[in-house]
């Protein structure tokens, strides 16, 4: 990434505007690959009972030397269990970052902002770097902000459903009014898709099941941070207003039979 | 024997600390990257040869896994 154009979340300066979720692969090499092909400025992960027989390799091991590991809290639907998963994962990656995810439905994975805020509240009173999962909804951002969040990620459409950015307009104005970076979250389905969100203002994305679940991952990793690096360059290069009729490109003067 | 609650799962074990349930779980103690919690608070690795378990506590071992 170029240093004119660093990409900051709580002070630290992030590697590349393309998180990357670890879930999904068809095998561990084809994500390491795509991984490598992505570039990912952070890897998520989430936290899990371990199998009561015991303790296997650790995805960690593969992973954690390579790219920061971003620990999530995905399933939990109470604060009291999210900021338990927080403070676990704080313990075992040693880490106090979390990507916090209080769902409201299980069906359609949507979050519950009123529970959001809350433990996102309590998180941050606890000392984490809180990025939440959160609606595409610019008073729930600045909620979120206000209690000191240190990013927000607003979702695209559902978790997984690959439907792209389904509110652009809600997420330009989120970008437009967001204290703290924003980062688009979930319903990425291809390459296009990010490029639109760093188009729209989005300071980052955050990819999974559209790499992972795709034909070829390690290519379509490739292809996300291309669409990601390709969207923040027109985001700063401005691009033009949309118009009702055509304007031509070619120079009038000195057409042939006039 | 100790009533536990371990992972969601009610059992009787010998353990008495969290470093034994541990060990009786063939979970190497050394193993990186494992966090514990007992009745909702996190033990730190380095309580858990001291933490006592008692009938009637819940113990959640966890670790990171995919995730999106």
């Amino acid at each position: 990434m170029s240093s004119d154009d660093p990409f900051i979340i709580a002070g630290t300066t992030m590697a590349s505007r393309l998180f990357v979720g670890s879930a999904r692969y068809p095998n561990q090499q084809v994500m390491l690959d795509a991984m490598a092909a992505a570039n990912p400025c952070m890897v998520t992960m989430s936290i899990r009972r371990i199998s009561l027989e015991g303790y296997a390799e650790s995805l960690v091991d593969l992973l954690g030397d390579r790219y920061p590991i971003l620990p999530n809290t995905a399933g939990c639907v109470t604060a009291r269990d999210a900021v338990l998963t927080a403070e676990l994962a704080r313990e075992a990656l040693n880490t106090n970052w979390i990507k916090l995810e209080l769902i409201g439905d299980r069906e359609l994975l949507y979050p519950d902002v009123e529970q959001l805020v809350h433990a996102a509240d309590e998180l941050v009173r606890k000392g984490f770097v809180v990025l939440p999962y959160c609606n595409d909804d610019p008073v729930t951002c600045r909620k979120l902000a206000d209690v000191g969040c240190s990013a927000v990620m607003p979702l695209g459409s559902l978790i997984g459903s690959g439907r792209g950015v389904a509110n652009p307009g809600g997420i330009e104005l989120i970008c437009a009014r967001s204290p703290v970076p924003v980062v688009l979250d979930a319903g990425i389905g291809t390459a296009s898709d990010a490029a639109l969100a760093m188009e729209l203002g989005c300071d980052a994305v955050m990819v999974d099941t559209a790499i992972a679940k795709s034909h070829d991952p390690v290519r379509m990793a490739g292809g996300m941070k291309a669409a990601v690096e390709a969207g923040r360059l027109a985001r700063l290069a401005g691009r033009i207003p949309k118009r009702n009729m055509a304007e031509p490109s070619s120079p009038q003067l000195g057409l042939v039979g006039t | 024997m100790t009533r536990l609650t371990v992972n969601g799962v009610a059992e009787e074990v010998a353990a008495t600390t969290v470093a034994q349930l541990l060990a009786a779980r063939g979970i190497d103690p050394a193993a990186r990257f494992l966090a514990v919690a007992l009745n909702g608070a996190v033990v730190r690795r380095t309580s858990w040869d001291e933490t006592a378990l008692n009938s009637g506590d819940a113990v959640e071992i966890v670790r990171p896994l995919q995730g999106g």
